[in-house]
């Protein structure tokens, strides 16, 4: 008798501090909010924004998340239904990996956004949607561009371009300026991203008239060197390599103490400055494809810049340097689309939201953006080639590339 | 000889991965031969060595960069040691077990809350990251560095074990922990040696195993700590020798294997060949034969 009673205590002592646990949290938050929007007299409307900032992707994440935070102190308000509200972000890490993301989202969804910004990585975007889906909160995607992203689903859309179309660029881009007919594909398994578009610059390679040589490699490995024989052995002419700046750092690495004497290529993951170091003074060729070319948009350009010099975290977020990442222009680029929503929503109900996304136009920075009226893809048709500089460590400009 | 360019440069891959395995797995192999417990956080150990080094270089010239890193590393080993084994010592085996991968865990947050998550860039050290070419295949020179280092290491170490006072301590703790306490072995300075010497060879270990693969990030130690592990078991857990061979035959199969174009199951393999070996020879290839005690 005497233990069911300690049992029973235990148990309610347990739940207990389960739900003190949780309601410390939602109080504590509301009333931060709260006093917040006393303090200034205006309401707050919350953008979720989920990307990674640790992981194989957290370099690319934290750049993406920097243009959004500069977006949001660039417009600090937004007007919704005739009333001022302040914009928060609210920020969560979901470490790059497809079993943590889904937690990461629910964060979002508790804290109550109207609407939320991501994913860099097209894996845990994926992973991570039905989460959204089910809390009926419209989610933009920066810069994941696996189709499956967004395929088939009314609450994802996407600001950039998709992988079938950069894949046919690089493609197009070997055919055209190398004259290749062998690329070796390097991809990572289990990787959303890096298979995908992997397998649609195979697509359009081979229709080319060219040849393909495939290889993969695993997570957590870390040498590359004899993937880079096999690339030399196997007598292609380019190589390929999808893959998340963290092996990317390290393949360029080996590629030169190695020889590898080919054209390294890449998407919009390499096009961030832990490229641009690990490259410097290295005898490696580095072309990738982008969302944004550095003077593309000069009062951008300078005022992040400025934004980035002036804040240490920032600047060591942004890789200890002023280089500005396409990522960074997509993020500040889909707070806006974000902003837009809610303007034309009127409110900041998420299902409003969600409705009016499908309307939304909105000249960036990197361009103009309007979703299709299927899946919620930007429609977008060019790219730009980017080569890395190995003296001075920054992009030159190749071209802008279309599908033909 | 285009066959020998063509193909070298998988042996010598392998050769030198698997010397950095070898470095590391002793650590895990001398720790298991005395106190029975598998370090798990040796791999973290090895990873932390590696973070020490990226932040020595930054305020430091290299040739007081390098002699620190072993220090701190050594100090970082021998204090693990000190605050998450020693108290356990009369505990149960499964719990000092645990308290190895809490350690493991601790490295691996404490790395990622100090670098936030992102890849650092380990320092090219004059000399041994420079380039070289061997008969028409290029590398970097601490590819030829490794084995020759990890044996004249080991041939050291064997020394050490065979001929030294404290050598002669840790075989009898080996052999039986509480006679050789009875007959005055100072159990705990003889446990602290092992963990310093384990270290000590880690630290060595990722020195090469960066420089020539520069990215460092939290659970970079995850991988070769794994690998250096099944080598440890692979050539019978508690044998050094045994430890050494298991690492370069896992280090020269992983790349044959690679080179063949069987790249998706590289670490398949490895892990397929230890579930093989333990079928076969359950105590490895050098392994202690069991025997019963009446």
């Amino acid at each position: 008798m005497k233990k069911r009673v300690l049992a029973v205590a235990l148990a309610v002592a347990m739940v207990g501090t389960m739900l003190a646990g949780c309601g410390g949290g939602s109080s504590e938050e509301s009333q931060s909010s709260g006093t917040e929007a006393a303090a200034d007299g205006a309401k707050v409307v919350k953008i979720g924004v989920y990307e990674p900032a640790s992981g194989d992707n957290g370099a690319g994440g934290k750049q993406e998340v920097l243009g959004m935070q500069y977006a949001n102190s660039v417009a600090p308000t937004v007007e919704i239904g005739g009333e001022e509200y302040k914009v928060e972000l609210e920020i969560v890490d979901n470490e790059s990996s497809n079993d943590k993301g889904p937690s990461a989202a629910s964060t979002l969804v508790s804290a109550g956004v109207s609407v939320a910004l991501g994913s860099y990585g097209s894996g845990v975007s994926i992973a991570a949607s039905d989460v959204f889906k089910d809390a009926g909160i419209p989610i933009i995607g920066v810069t994941c561009t696996n189709p499956q992203v967004t395929e088939g689903n009314k609450h994802y859309f996407r600001i950039c371009f998709l992988d079938p179309f950069q894949g046919t660029v690089l493609a197009n881009f070997a055919d055209a300026n190398f004259s290749a007919k062998k690329a070796y594909i390097l991809t990572k398994l289990g990787d959303d991203y890096s298979t995908g578009l992997g397998h649609y610059f195979k697509e359009a390679f081979e229709g080319l008239g060219g040849e393909v040589v495939e290889e993969t490699f695993q997570e957590g490995n870390s040498d590359f060197t004899s993937y880079i024989t096999s690339a030399k052995n196997s007598g292609a002419e380019v190589f390929f390599a999808p893959v998340s700046t963290e092996a990317a750092a390290l393949i360029i690495e080996q590629a030169d103490s190695q020889g590898l004497a080919m054209p390294i290529m890449a998407g919009d993951t390499w096009d961030s400055n832990v490229i641009l170091n690990a490259a410097k003074g290295k005898n490696v060729e580095i072309f990738v494809t982008t969302f944004y070319q550095e003077g593309g948009n000069e009062e951008f350009d300078n005022g992040i810049k400025e934004y980035i010099n002036g804040d240490s975290t920032a600047k060591a977020n942004n890789g200890g340097d002023d280089t500005i990442a396409a990522v960074s222009a997509m993020g500040y680029d889909a707070y806006f689309v974000a902003l837009e929503a809610l303007k034309a929503a009127g409110s900041t109900d998420p299902a409003a939201v969600n409705e009016a996304l499908w309307g939304v136009t909105y000249t960036g920075v990197t361009g103009s953006i309007a979703f299709d009226d299927v899946n919620g893809d930007a429609l977008r048709d060019t790219a730009y080639v980017k080569c890395a500089n190995t003296e001075t460590g920054a992009w030159d400009f190749v071209a802008e590339q279309g599908t033909n | 000889m285009d066959w020998m360019t063509r193909n070298l440069p998988y042996l010598m891959a392998g050769i030198s991965v698997g010397g950095q395995y070898a470095l590391i797995a002793i650590g895990y192999t001398m720790v298991y031969g005395i106190l029975r417990l598998i370090n798990f956080a040796h791999g973290d150990i090895f990873m932390a060595a590696g973070l020490i080094m990226v932040y020595a270089t930054t305020v430091l010239p290299i040739y007081i960069a390098i002699p620190l890193m072993i220090v701190v590393t050594v100090f970082l080993g021998f204090m693990v040691e000190r605050v998450a084994y020693k108290p356990l010592r009369s505990a149960p085996r499964m719990s000092i077990m645990i308290s190895a991968i809490g350690v493991s865990y601790f490295l691996q947050n404490f790395a990622l809350y100090i670098t936030g998550g992102l890849s650092q860039q380990y320092p090219a050290i004059p000399w041994i990251s420079d380039t070289v070419v061997v008969l028409g295949a290029t590398t970097k020179r601490v590819t030829l560095i490794t084995p020759v280092l990890t044996i004249a290491l080991v041939i050291a170490l064997v020394l050490l074990i065979k001929h030294t006072k404290i050598g002669m301590a840790m075989r009898a703790a080996s052999r039986d922990f509480e006679t050789s306490q009875l007959m005055g072995v100072k159990i705990n300075s003889v446990i602290s040696m092992t963990f310093i010497i384990g270290t000590f060879l880690a630290a060595v270990g990722s020195l090469l195993f960066f420089t020539n693969y520069t990215g460092v990030t939290p659970t970079v130690g995850a991988m070769p700590g794994l690998k250096a592990f099944v080598a440890a078991v692979f050539g019978g857990i508690g044998s050094i020798p045994g430890a050494v061979i298991g690492a370069f035959i896992i280090g020269i199969c992983e790349n044959i294997i690679k080179g063949l174009g069987w790249t998706t199951f590289s670490d398949a393999f490895t892990f397929a060949l230890l579930i093989v070996i333990l079928i076969a020879k359950p105590t490895g290839l050098f392994g202690e034969k069991l025997t019963d005690k009446v």
